[in-house]
């Protein structure tokens, strides 16, 4: 064993021993291989007990020049580039409460672990949600979904996190702990910081609670689909529907390969209400399917978003381009993988979609690599959530544009020494 | 008497003289360049013009800049901040100058760049909804532009007719349908900034979710610290199928109060709910004669949307109303009867001029339920310093703008207005509220910035500021309560701004 070795090995062994008088033995443990963070091996496993332990935790690692792997549920270890290095899985899986929800002024402090299917659970009895549609709720938190930005189709409505979140605590690389924002939705004292740690991809600090504003639950829902002969058609019902006096909450178009395009909406409101815009959608779109039998067709985005079944090497990348433009990049993923591969798309007429990719290795790899081009070249971007073992150099995010030495400043600011998910962000950050 | 002797002070005056003249020539030097950028009618320097930009919409404060810059174009921007990057001079971006803050007073030593020329409206896209401004656009010239196509620009603060586009991204501007639109960063899209060195970034951009950190919601309602926004992206929204306005007289605002309460714990998200006391609903009476009922506590509601679920909704705020012993309720169905209706709320800060020949604007936050006490609470504090309190809240959303009247001719009256008025923000914080929900903390609030967080939280957002700004020449001495240098090691020596420029030493 040569001395860097054998330091690097002294150096762990203190660390596991000074984290232990911090969480106790019981909270510390050796990283299996299902901890593995897209594909890199770290170390450890920590679960703080409170927000301050946590600090103290990073704080150690940071000073010991370990690098820390903040993880929720650890749904979406695969989105983003692998780490550069991986030392410590810092786990939020113990910041598991709802702290506070104070029901009639709309909003809730909840710790950063909790899941988000536990918050929803305890904001509805009270009548309530948070206004996110995210991924595996049963597992993700929502420290994790903040970080990664997760948002589904009711972005439409009401925006996306960035939107909901009115205040962070948040524990610095040197364990500092801060708050910014506050209890109550409105509030310009200070910077954002909230909306500067969602979609942070935990690389400025780790997110330790939270505060949201909140929305009623609907009365009533109805949802109206219509199959369409094409992506124009599609794209063409969507801008007459955002078009109209509509107040529908979510929007999208569904194709694959072997369907035709489908265009759903979603009413949320009042027994009334939904009655006349239900009627006026139908007649908009002609022969439309009312209610969701069987299937629900907002569950199609968890579908492409899922782990793979039955093994074969499949691909998941998120994407955004102009609303205008729904229809040609439809085309452009279909006309890229026609005949080759097994494909599926959700896209809101936000502009925000998730494509699919199964078959041949080569296959897929290479339909990425063309899609990223011409979606950049229209002002829009492709983000990669899941690929193939052999495409993991591709790198995850794309072209961040001209304010990356900005974004790099900001990382050196709050994490000077590279200690948070080194090299899983933007341009090596 | 004097000690020192005739030498003495005689080179003394003449050391002075020498650093005036030094001065003189770096400005003259300084300003010509100035002038090469922006043409000789957009510099301005003279005492007497330069008086017009000595404060913004809060006339307390009052600082005479070196110079006034009227660029128009972002290279423009970019050349003088070049410069000023260079000399390490100070600049303050202005607007229309309608702030409540003194965001935009000028600093010591500095110079003020206004952006009034660059006021084109460069891109309306339909198909995806956006416009791009320039940020001396006029705020509803916005919808003004697309209202013809059903659209409107959702962020309304009362001075919409008035303020620009620009100085609604610095302060991150609200209004009164902010409860169910939200606030001027919800509605940008996109930021083309010209940072303090003179480098020119894209923040955001037309399509949503942008890869990397999301800069631009962080530079919305950074009061100018962080650089001046030279391009802006902004949604428009499709105008609702139909819009009414409930206005309901209870017997107070504890009732008036309930009543909002109620609403929200039916599951509904009015697009405002404004409320006014006695005094304010007096005060707009007598300005504007909005015809309001002479009550305890006044609420306006407005729903909108399709006609089926506002019809829906509305019936249900009118059974609430009365259960909450309002006697009063008038439906306004039409444009010009919610005209009139609304013309006592928009009008109110002015109206107080015509119950008080003084008074202090406050603007402060507090979680919706703590109403009640914090209503109680003000009422005592106003009662303690003998001074009247006229109320007018954003009640939806829990923002409140106490109206502190007083006369400066009474000896002592205005300083115990000030007392008040910041007695009441330390209320706000009690409640676990906010010192500002919309008018920002410029100047004016800087110092209870440490009284609502604590000193690492401050701290965490000075590293945002050093890495956008590290030699803070853009907009300093705002928004914070004390200095804080960028330096690696703290503590590290930083050059004034004056001895750079050979005006001043350090003795």
């Amino acid at each position: 064993m040569d001395a860097g070795v054998s330091s690097q090995v002294s150096l762990k062994s203190t660390f596991e021993a000074d984290v232990r008088q911090i969480v106790t033995a019981k909270h510390v443990r050796m990283a299996a291989a299902n901890d593995a963070v897209a594909g890199t091996q770290p170390s450890f496993v920590v679960e703080p007990g409170s927000e301050q332990e946590l600090g103290k935790v990073l704080k150690l690692a940071n000073a010991a020049g370990l690098a820390v792997i903040p993880r929720g549920g650890g749904t979406k270890l695969e989105w983003g580039n692998s780490p550069v290095r991986a030392d410590v899985i810092l786990s939020t899986a113990r910041l598991n409460r709802v702290l506070e929800h104070p029901w009639a002024d709309l909003t809730v402090s909840v710790e950063a672990g909790c899941t988000i299917a536990n918050l929803q659970e305890a904001l509805a009895k009270h009548g309530q949600r948070l206004a996110l549609d995210a991924l595996r709720p049963k597992s993700a938190t929502v420290g994790g979904v903040l970080s990664t930005n997760d948002s589904g189709a009711l972005r439409l409505r009401f925006g996306s996190l960035r939107d909901l979140v009115i205040g962070v605590t948040v524990a610095l690389a040197d364990g500092t702990l801060a708050s910014s924002g506050g209890k109550v939705v409105k509030n310009v004292a200070g910077y954002d910081l909230p909306k500067l740690m969602t979609g942070a991809f935990g690389t400025l600090g780790v997110i330790t609670r939270a505060i949201f504003r909140l929305h009623p639950l609907p009365k009533e829902t109805r949802t109206v689909s219509c199959v369409t002969s094409n992506a124009a058609e599609a794209q063409q019902l969507v801008h007459a529907i955002q078009n109209s006096k509509l107040a529908h909450s979510a929007l999208q178009i569904c194709w694959g390969a072997g369907i035709q395009p489908r265009v759903d909406v979603l009413f949320e409101g009042t027994e009334a209400g939904l009655a006349a815009q239900v009627q006026q959608a139908t007649a908009m779109m002609g022969a439309a399917t009312i209610g969701g039998a069987g299937r629900d067709v907002w569950d199609l985005r968890q579908e492409i978003c899922s782990a793979g079944k039955g093994g074969g090497e499949f691909a998941v990348a998120k994407f955004a381009i102009l609303p205008a433009e729904l229809a040609e990049s439809l085309e452009t993923i279909a006309r890229l993988c026609r005949g080759e591969l097994r494909w599926s798309v959700v896209v809101q007429a936000t502009g925000i979609g998730w494509v699919r990719l199964k078959g041949a290795v080569a296959g897929v790899d290479s339909v990425l690599r063309q899609l990223r081009p011409d979606l950049e070249g229209r002002g829009g971007s492709l983000v990669l959530a899941q690929r193939t073992a052999s495409a993991r150099a591709f790198e995850a995010w794309g072209n961040a544009g001209d304010a990356l030495p900005l974004m790099s400043a900001v990382k050196r600011q709050f994490d000077p020494l590279g200690t948070l998910n080194p090299g899983r962000f933007v341009g090596g950050i | 008497m004097d000690a020192r002797t005739v030498d003495q002070r005689n080179a003394e005056a003449r050391a002075a003289e020498a650093q005036n003249s030094a001065a003189r020539s770096v400005d003259r030097r300084i300003f010509d360049e100035l002038r090469e950028i922006v043409g000789p009618r957009g510099l301005i320097t003279s005492r007497e013009e330069l008086h017009t930009y000595e404060c913004d919409g809060l006339t307390n404060f009052r600082v005479l800049p070196r110079a006034v810059l009227l660029p128009d174009s972002t290279e423009q921007v970019q050349k003088i901040i070049r410069v000023c990057h260079r000399e390490k001079i100070p600049f303050v971006a202005r607007g229309s100058g309608t702030g409540l803050s003194g965001g935009a007073l000028p600093v010591e030593n500095g110079i003020v760049i206004s952006l009034t020329r660059m006021n084109k409206i460069l891109e309306v896209d339909f198909a995806n909804a956006r416009v791009t401004v320039e940020p001396g656009v006029i705020n509803l010239d916005v919808t003004n532009r697309v209202a013809p196509q059903g659209y409107f620009y959702a962020p309304d603060p009362s001075s919409q007719s008035v303020c620009s586009i620009g100085g609604n991204v610095a302060e991150n501007s609200g209004g009164a349908h902010c409860l169910k639109y939200g606030f001027t960063t919800t509605h940008v899209l996109g930021l083309e900034v010209v940072l303090a060195d003179g480098s020119v970034v894209h923040l955001g951009g037309k399509v949503l979710d942008v890869p990397g950190y999301d800069l631009m919601g962080v530079f919305v309602g950074s009061e100018g610290t962080l650089g001046i926004a030279t391009k802006i992206i902004l949604r428009i929204v499709k105008r609702p199928e139909c819009v009414q306005t409930l206005l309901a007289a209870f017997p107070s605002t504890n009732e008036a109060g309930a009543a909002v309460s109620d609403m929200i714990a039916a599951g509904m998200l009015p697009a405002a709910i404004e409320m006014m006391d006695n005094l304010a609903i007096q005060a707009a009476e007598a300005a504007v004669h909005a015809n309001y009922p002479n009550c305890g506590a006044l609420l306006l509601v407005e729903l909108d949307g399709p006609v089926a679920e506002v019809a829906a909704l509305m019936a249900h705020v009118d059974e609430i109303c009365r259960a909450n012993k309002a006697w009063e309720i008038r439906v306004a169905q039409s444009d010009a009867e919610r005209a009139l209706v609304w013309k006592g709320r928009k009008a109110a800060f002015a109206a107080m001029g015509r119950i008080s020949p003084n008074y202090i604007v406050q603007d402060g936050v507090i979680p919706r339920t703590e109403l009640p006490n914090v209503m109680r609470e003000i009422g005592q504090l106003s009662r303690d310093a003998g001074l009247r309190v006229a109320n007018v809240f954003h009640a939806g959303d829990g923002n409140l703008h106490p109206l502190v009247l007083y006369d400066r001719r009474i000896a002592g009256q205005e300083e115990a207005a000030e007392g008040l008025s910041s007695k009441i923000l330390e209320l706000c914080i009690g409640a676990g509220g906010s010192i500002t929900g919309e008018h920002g903390v410029g100047e004016d609030k800087k110092k209870m910035m440490s009284k609502m967080y604590s000193e690492p939280d401050l701290q965490t957002m000075q590293r945002v500021r050093c890495a956008f700004d590290p030699q803070q020449l853009s907009n300093p001495s705002k928004m914070f309560p004390r200095p804080r240098l960028c330096g690696e090691k703290p503590g590290e020596y930083v050059a004034h701004p004056l001895e750079t420029a050979g005006i001043a030493e350090r003795f």
